[in-house]
């Protein structure tokens, strides 16, 4: 929705550098001006609190940098001395460490909210695609940076993650070592991981300006579906409507985020990571952090060869697969309808796809041998249908929908779905 | 806000299932209602006080507390604060209690290392040079460090607790190597730390009655507040936080619907 600009530059400097760097109106026409449809809900408010979430990491990642020692003998120690003698270290570090799930939270709810309004079809692929390249990276760093506190699960996480590198025929083993720096996580790794767990979130800014570059040319989907066809009717300007609206969501999230912060500052943590690391010890169960979870469990829920592939390569395959199906996923749906709201059979699929994706969390954090509560069979059944349906969703279901459901009637125009005269 | 605070419990009960059960035959830890649980509660300090006698004359024979310092025993929020020393490396208890002792410090103006008394500014002495030393003195066993044991175990406070207390006659199909116990709370059953404490073991300073429940309940209770030193100071500010985003979002809320007045939407 990149129209004409409206900026009137009206102080002297003002119009001195508009007419030589003219990034006053850059910002006037992308965050003030800009026509934004006038339907949006609440789901639309976690662009904002995402936006919010990677400054935090980024000035708590930068402070606790000025503490941290990146040494096997050390890191664990550093961290804790971070959280007991830096004045407010508990804080920082603390705000970090939550921070990060609280960023998957958000980031998780933004792609559920562009699976169910269909903001990833056309005019958006690639605003879609850089999305996941930045949930690409966030992953990234996330694991990499869960092993900088040097306990056990940090590097048995680590260990994990990479021994899976070395699934890859031929190429696996050597690609493993150039991770490790060495044959096994140790020093060189660490210090690795740590370079580039501060290198990525830049990246991530990068991309995330991309990102927003990509949403300003079509501007914002909406709940409706529909594009703007008269800014007048069907959009506001996104100051003041939108600033004090994501203002408020973003309050309200970090009230939730401080009560995590401030009274229970460990708990979506593992008690083995106020362990030290120790290459000698092997912990009960490795359990990644919770939002690898469900991709955890389809790594885990190929327990068969396929052909000449092995059940591990497969259980890589499978996993990397469920990242990268993402990325061509608009061009799977062939629905040319956005919003679920007019797709009375897909969103029961898609109200199923979001249980199978929390069923796979579930299932990554159980043991897959233990029984099921109620169902009475292994969690590796369990995992092994869900993985199934992940994977149905997006290449049998979507593309089949598409051309078999017959959409509600979507209203002429955003404006009129805002004013009621349509009853779909 | 109280529901809000349910719903976020909730969310973290929720993802953290799988990652905080107990595996395995172990009993699941005793619940115990501790001073210092809840959005509001502090440390005991009498608790803390005792709990560190504890360690100190129980504990401290085989286990090491590497990330403590004994200024630490004087800090805000420590069992020793003082109004008269701000500093904690001027509290006069936590000099007496470093002063007691020996430090190897050095090396001196010849090159030797010689042993001083202690300092607040020290860590806690451990009790062996290092794991090996341990494990030779503990039948092959080696005492874990305790600074973190609280958050190092699944059910925390109350697992260490349950432990304590936890040690029983072994079951006929208990297979007990020399040198272990049966305790039902550990994982396995069989632990090769002999029961540590017993009635009496410790004369409280305070004139507490030494029961073994006492002493473990105040040994955890010091143990709490080593892995976790700032929790008070954290609570506080967490309230305080919490009113701040709680009337701004409330102020937030009212421009949004000034601003959103005459727009439907």
């Amino acid at each position: 929705m990149s129209g004409p600009s409206t900026y009137k530059p009206s102080t002297g400097i003002e119009k001195w550098l508009d007419s030589r760097l003219p990034i006053i109106r850059l910002g006037y026409d992308s965050f003030v001006d800009f026509p934004t449809p006038r339907n949006l809900n609440y789901w639309w408010t976690f662009g904002g609190i995402l936006a919010v979430f990677l400054m935090i990491q980024i000035i708590s990642g930068i402070v606790l940098a000025m503490h941290y020692v990146a040494h096997e003998d050390y890191a664990f120690e550093s961290v804790q001395r971070i959280t007991r003698d830096v004045p407010f270290g508990w804080l920082i570090q603390s705000m970090h460490a939550n921070g990060a799930s609280f960023f998957f939270v958000a980031v998780y709810l933004h792609m559920f909210r562009g699976l169910y309004y269909g903001s990833y079809k056309a005019p958006r692929e690639i605003l879609w695609i850089l999305g996941v390249v930045i949930y690409l990276l966030m992953m990234a760093t996330a694991f990499m940076g869960y092993v900088l506190p040097w306990g056990q699960m940090s590097y048995w996480g680590a260990m994990v993650i990479t021994n899976l590198i070395g699934a890859l025929p031929f190429i696996g083993d050597a690609i493993r070592e150039w991770l490790w720096g060495g044959f096994s996580v140790g020093q060189a790794t660490l210090n690795r991981f740590f370079s580039l767990h501060y290198l990525l979130p830049f990246v991530i800014a990068g991309v995330v300006g991309l990102h927003i570059w990509a949403l300003h040319v079509p501007g914002n989907g909406n709940p409706a579906g529909l594009e703007i066809k008269d800014p007048k009717k069907d959009a506001l300007p996104f100051h003041p409507y939108y600033t004090v609206k994501d203002g408020f969501a973003i309050i309200v999230y970090l009230m939730v985020f401080a009560t995590f912060v401030f009274y229970m500052p460990g708990v979506l943590g593992h008690a083995d990571n106020y362990i030290e690391a120790n290459p000698l010890s092997t912990p009960a169960h490795i359990v990644p952090e919770w939002y690898f979870l469900p991709f955890y469990a389809i790594l885990r829920a190929v327990t068969f060869d396929i052909g000449p592939i092995d059940a591990k390569l497969g259980g890589v395959l499978a996993m990397f697969g469920a990242i990268a199906i993402l990325f061509v996923l608009p061009w799977l749906d062939t629905s040319k309808v956005r919003s679920m709201r007019y797709r009375p059979l897909t969103r029961w699929f898609f109200i199923f796809f979001v249980i199978a994706a929390l069923g796979l969390g579930w299932c990554g954090a159980k043991n897959p041998d233990d029984p099921v509560p109620l169902l009475g069979f292994k969690f590796v059944y369990l995992a092994q249908f869900l993985t199934l349906y992940y994977f149905a969703y997006f290449v049998v279901i979507l593309p089949l929908l598409g051309i078999i459901e017959k959409p509600k009637d979507r209203p002429a125009s955003i404006e009129a779905s805002v004013l009621g005269n349509d009853k779909s | 806000m109280m529901t809000r605070i349910f719903a976020a419990a909730a969310l973290a009960l929720g993802l953290s299932a799988g990652a905080s059960a107990l595996e395995g035959d172990a009993h699941a830890p005793e619940k115990h209602e501790w001073h210092h649980a809840g959005p509001f509660g502090v440390y005991d300090d009498h608790a803390v006080q005792r709990g560190f006698q504890v360690y100190q004359e129980v504990c401290a024979s085989c286990h090491s507390m590497n990330l403590m310092r004994f200024r630490n025993l004087g800090q805000r929020g420590g069992p020793f604060e003082s109004e008269d020393f701000p500093n904690p490396n001027d509290n006069l208890v936590v000099m007496q209690i470093a002063a007691g002792y020996q430090v190897e410090d050095g090396p001196n103006e010849d090159g030797d290392m010689f042993m001083r008394p202690g300092l607040p500014s020290d860590a806690f002495v451990a009790p062996f040079a290092n794991e090996q030393q341990a494990r030779a003195s503990n039948g092959g066993a080696y005492p874990p460090d305790l600074s973190l044991i609280v958050k190092a175990r699944g059910g925390g406070a109350d697992y260490i607790r349950s432990l304590l207390l936890g040690y029983e006659e072994a079951p006929h199909d208990a297979h007990l190597s020399p040198g272990q116990y049966y305790n039902a709370y550990f994982e396995g059953g069989a632990i090769a730390m002999a029961p540590p404490l017993s009635e009496g073991i410790v004369t409280y300073a305070d004139g507490t009655e030494a029961t073994v429940e006492q002493m473990a309940e105040d040994v955890v209770t010091f143990l709490t507040w080593a892995g976790d030193p700032h929790m008070e100071a954290r609570k506080q500010m967490g309230l305080m936080v919490l009113i701040y985003l709680f009337i701004f979002a409330i102020l937030v809320y009212l421009a949004y619907r000034q601003v959103w007045a005459n727009v439907k939407h």
